[in-house]
């Protein structure tokens, strides 16, 4: 026989169990349904043949990780990789200081410059890049006014460059660089600062011992928020790069798209995942080690 | 200003930088000449010819058609998962899992699903798109959500408890009113992103029913014309009034 109380605390426990599966149940399914499967088939994908038509044939193969090492892919990789790069490096150089000034603004400044800043990313990606188009064009207003001021005599080859591909994905992720530079800036001590001016240290000590240090986490995010969306990116390389800049997403799109060729198409998802993952967890463990020393310090 | 020194040139840069190209477009889409780079003076017309474009139109119908589907469902999906995940689990590995959608590349969650959908044999269409757009916007909310929750005081849950309300009612009468905003703020988000979302559309969707931004793909890839100019001034002005009205909005939620 049990107690009134213990039989309580079992139906107590049974409702627990029936509000913990209402809430967290459908959530759940949908993410293992429509993100975990559809990322495990893609993992398998990567060991199979592939069918006539899009699709696989059920033979284990490791042939598809043989095609990557073939120099043309190879060199689309790391061109992928190079262009993220030099973009994530350029946002850096624009956002840094530029989220700097914006923590520097009087209070009542500070929303609209974060508004203006967040405004154009929330406009439609394909618009932001075709205004690229227009601007770039050879007969577009850019080279207009260089050739009109003198500058330029004839008109520049800007647009289908990969130049133009470098300024479409730094237009495109700019202020995913700003951002969480800023939050990190705002809520900087300044009297840390003060402190090591007063102690007699210069600006720029001050700046590389105190400031640089303490906003390296924003700054990392930030990085990572052009990177990933960068390297990943196929409109941008085709709209303004006129295919002549080929990055991974590029080829991802094609296998799957175009070539039919899924297995492979799996395999360039899987490097590029890889990537990004490697990038994650380098990330976690420098702001770890970063808060670790603060902690002890 | 006065006191930022050199570090005025960046920030201006910046917004030069961002907003030159805007300008740019919208002057553009007031030309009247056909030719797209020769000014033929100030003209309204490709506004006009816009709004009877047949293929513009039903692409605007098909994406508010998904956005509006993915965002009831995802916003229904991603608040239960918020709720669940603060007050009936302190796993943390089922928090990531949860909101892994909102981080995953879009490329890698696009052929993700063209894959998972072909397997089970299933047509594309703007069913598929929806039921993709939920994935990502669930994950949104719920982040969204799960903030909010943080902030909020589940002891008044428990009052409501112990006063004799039932679990429904403490549920509708407490727990989702004080989420309110965050639930709206979340909606949001989630309704302009499925709007503009291209690369999993793109892969998810059948060829006889294209969302609004695959639309613009097939005529932006064939160079530059007056009537992208004008779609592209438009959905502009579309966007910058959501964020702005949403701006208002949050912070009158903010001052609640």
């Amino acid at each position: 026989m049990t107690s009134p109380a213990a039989q309580g605390r079992g139906a107590e426990r049974r409702r627990a169990l029936g509000a913990r599966f209402i809430f967290l149940g459908p959530g759940l399914f949908y993410v293992t349904v429509f993100m975990a499967i559809p990322m495990v088939l893609v993992l398998s994908y990567a060991f199979l043949k592939r069918g006539r038509f899009g699709g696989v044939k059920m033979e284990f193969t490791l042939d598809n990780f043989h095609r990557v090492i073939e120099s043309v892919y190879v060199s689309v990789i790391g061109n992928s990789i190079l262009i993220a790069t030099i973009t994530t490096i350029l946002a850096l150089a624009i956002g840094y200081p530029t989220a700097y000034a914006i923590a520097r603004l009087p209070r009542k400044w500070r929303n609209l410059a974060l508004v203006l800043v967040v405004l154009p990313f929330w406009t439609n990606f394909l618009i932001r890049t075709y205004a690229w188009i227009l601007l770039l064009n050879s007969e577009g207003p850019l080279n207009k006014g260089l050739m009109a001021v003198g500058i330029l005599h004839e008109p520049l080859d800007l647009l289908y460059t990969r130049g133009a591909v470098v300024v479409g994905l730094l237009y495109a992720y700019l202020p995913l660089m700003i951002l969480p530079i800023y939050a990190s800036v705002e809520r900087l001590d300044n009297s840390l600062i003060e402190a090591a001016t007063n102690l007699g240290a210069s600006r720029a000590r001050a700046f590389f011992t105190i400031t640089l240090p303490l906003t390296l986490p924003g700054t990392m995010i930030g990085a990572i928020f052009v990177f990933v969306p960068s390297l990943g990116n196929f409109i941008v390389p085709e709209l303004l790069g006129g295919g002549k800049t080929v990055m991974i997403g590029n080829l991802i799109r094609d296998q799957f798209l175009k070539a039919r060729d899924w297995p492979f198409g799996a395999v360039l998802a899987l490097i590029m995942v890889a990537l990004l993952i490697i990038l994650f967890a380098g990330q976690a463990a420098i702001s770890r080690r970063i808060n670790g020393r603060g902690r002890h310090a | 200003m006065r006191n930022l020194g050199w570090l005025r040139l960046p920030l201006i840069g910046t917004y030069v930088f961002l907003y030159i190209p805007i300008i740019v477009l919208v002057i553009m889409s007031f030309n009247a000449s056909k030719m797209p780079f020769s000014w033929g003076g100030f003209s309204g017309r490709w506004y006009s010819t816009l709004m009877n474009d047949e293929l513009i139109r039903q692409g605007f119908i098909n994406t508010i058609i998904v956005a509006v589907g993915a965002t009831v469902l995802a916003t229904i999906l991603g608040t239960l998962l918020a709720i669940g995940l603060a007050r009936y689990t302190r796993s943390a590995v089922l928090e990531a899992y949860a909101l892994t959608p909102a981080i995953v590349p879009d490329l890698a969650l696009a052929i993700g699903l063209l894959v998972m959908f072909s397997a089970v044999g299933m047509t594309l269409g703007l069913h598929s798109v929806l039921l993709a757009h939920v994935v990502f916007g669930m994950a949104f909310v719920a982040a969204v959500v799960t903030a909010r929750l943080g902030q909020t005081d589940p002891s008044l849950e428990e009052a409501s408890r112990d006063l004799g309300s039932s679990a429904v009612g403490t549920f509708f009468r407490i727990t989702i009113p004080s989420l309110a905003p965050a639930i709206v703020a979340g909606a949001l988000l989630v309704f302009t992103l499925s709007l503009d979302e291209f690369v999993i559309a793109f892969f998810t969707d059948g060829p006889s029913t294209p969302t609004l931004p695959i639309v613009i793909y097939s005529m932006v890839r064939f160079g530059v014309t007056p009537e992208i100019n004008a779609l592209a001034a438009l959905l502009l002005l579309v966007s910058f009034t959501v964020v702005i009205a949403a701006q208002r909005f949050t912070r009158i939620t903010d001052a609640v």
